[in-house]
């Protein structure tokens, strides 16, 4: 259990430190989220409609940013090797990884998002919506990241590659995200059941995606 | 089990196929040619779309064989990562490039379809999506194929990814099911019609056995294909690491 909060810990200081990319990921998502309306044309309404989909976008994008960093390291240098000779399980490894890269990239873009919201001109109910279904979807989205992760350590480039693998699968997080968006802002579409059903992925991605990431790492690396 | 491993030994499996692929590659071109006979000449045109329903000849079938090659590759992914087969990663490698052919094609003739018909070339319906988001995962899936340089461990890992996407590719379905009918649903998309006639039935049919003819014998050809295209990698690199003169070791030598 030590051994698991310490890689949390190193993932989240890693991150933050000069050339960790959780501060990088934030600006990104500040400048996504800025270029829509360049784009749409600076329409309040038109972005008050579109804004919880921008957001919710914008947080996709910017969780791609960091996934070759993930384990990349980790496999150059040798600590991929020493973990899995440690008798340790290696989901566990990909699990702590991936809550740690999350802690570092997705909950300060969380934090942020309302604030972004607001130029966006959300209403309060809208701004709470997003906030509450990014706090729930986005761990999810780190999850199905992480195995995008493992897939592509150690290839260069696999950064954009783990994006291209990773975005397909993380459709279903994104309709239901903004579907639950949608269902509180709109009165006779349903909120609870696709937030449930967001919450619902999260759980299923924390299960799933270790195994096949531990997997990819292990069969990666012979 | 005994026999099937004993034809997926790769180089019984060289002599088995390459005796049974003139067969089939013939009988697929002749299920074809009837099958198109039917469908294009023989069957009946549709009372409302007239004669652009001959469309449903090419494109039903060909987005049947679609998800089929995705569940020949789920197959064979498991066999690489179970049973650590080579000829399984073969397979799998082998499927991919004809699934994104058939993927593309199911998606070709559904726009040709879908202009005459609905007015416009793409719809963002439930099941056009679902199909384009296999596309993409077929794409995908070659381009971590080319990403390693050594074909043995890229089989093992993309067989990660097949194996990721096949649990994923129902929940996509099912949430795009989902998010079509949340949304305004301008164009409900079905056949017109409460089932289809026999005399269209029949034609299908015929056509969907002669693509999974031609699916089986453009396999076999393209996993002869691999297999000679990696014993002729390998002898390569014996030919580059004896030869003691040349500077550049070779990268897989290490």
């Amino acid at each position: 259990m030590s051994a698991f909060s310490a890689i949390i810990g190193q993932t989240v200081k890693a991150s933050f430190r000069a050339g960790g990319g959780a501060l990088t990921g934030l600006l990104f998502f500040l400048t996504v989220v800025t270029v829509f309306p360049f784009g749409v044309g600076p329409d309040l309404n038109l972005l008050a409609r579109i804004g919880p989909a921008v957001l919710w976008i914008g947080v996709l994008l910017s969780l791609l940013l960091g996934l070759d960093r993930l384990f990349g390291q980790d496999r150059e240098d040798g600590a991929l090797e020493l973990i899995m000779v440690s008798g340790e399980p290696l989901a566990l490894f990909v699990f702590a990884r991936a809550a740690g890269y999350w802690l570092a990239h997705g909950l300060p873009i969380v934090v942020v998002a309302p604030i972004l919201g607001l130029i966006l001109n959300l209403d309060a109910l809208s701004l709470a919506a997003v906030t509450a279904t990014l706090l729930v979807g986005s761990p999810a989205l780190a999850m199905i990241g992480a195995v995008g992760g493992a897939l592509t350590a150690g290839l260069a480039r696999g950064g954009m590659l783990a994006a291209i693998l990773v975005l397909p699968l993380s459709i279903p997080v994104l309709i239901f995200g903004v579907a639950a968006v949608n269902g509180a802002i709109a009165d006779p579409d349903p909120f609870l059941a696709p937030f449930l059903i967001l919450c619902a992925f999260t759980m299923f991605s924390a299960v799933l995606a270790p195994i096949a990431g531990a997997a990819a790492l292990r069969l990666g690396l012979d | 089990m005994g026999t099937i491993s004993s034809l997926a030994n790769p180089t019984r499996f060289l002599s088995w196929s390459a005796r049974i692929l003139p067969f089939v590659s013939v009988l697929a071109a002749v299920t074809l040619g009837i099958g198109l006979y039917l469908s294009l000449v023989a069957s009946p045109p549709d009372y409302q779309q007239g004669d652009s329903v001959r469309i449903m000849y090419v494109h039903v079938p060909a987005s049947w064989l679609a998800m089929f090659c995705y569940l020949v590759m789920a197959g064979a992914a498991l066999g690489t990562l179970v049973w650590r087969h080579p000829l399984a990663d073969v397979s799998a490698r082998a499927a991919a490039p004809i699934g994104a052919a058939f993927t593309f094609l199911a998606l070709f003739t559904g726009s040709v379809w879908g202009k005459p018909m609905w007015g416009t070339w793409w719809v963002w319906d439930a099941r056009l999506t679902s199909v384009l988001v296999l596309f993409i995962m077929y794409l995908g899936l070659l381009a971590l194929w080319r990403a390693f340089d050594d074909p043995t461990r890229a089989a093992k890992v993309a067989a990660v990814l097949i194996l990721v996407g096949f649990v994923n590719i129902p929940i996509i379905k099912f949430s795009v099911d989902w998010w079509n009918t949340l949304h305004q649903s301008a164009s409900v998309i079905r056949l017109d019609g409460p089932s289809i006639a026999p005399s269209m039935l029949w034609p299908l049919v015929v056509m969907a056995v002669a693509y999974t003819l031609i699916f089986v014998a453009l396999h076999l050809a393209a996993m002869r294909a691999e297999i000679y295209r990696r014993r002729a990698r390998t002898t390569e690199i014996l030919i580059a690491a004896r030869r003691p003169s040349t500077a550049v070791r070779p990268a897989a030598a290490h």
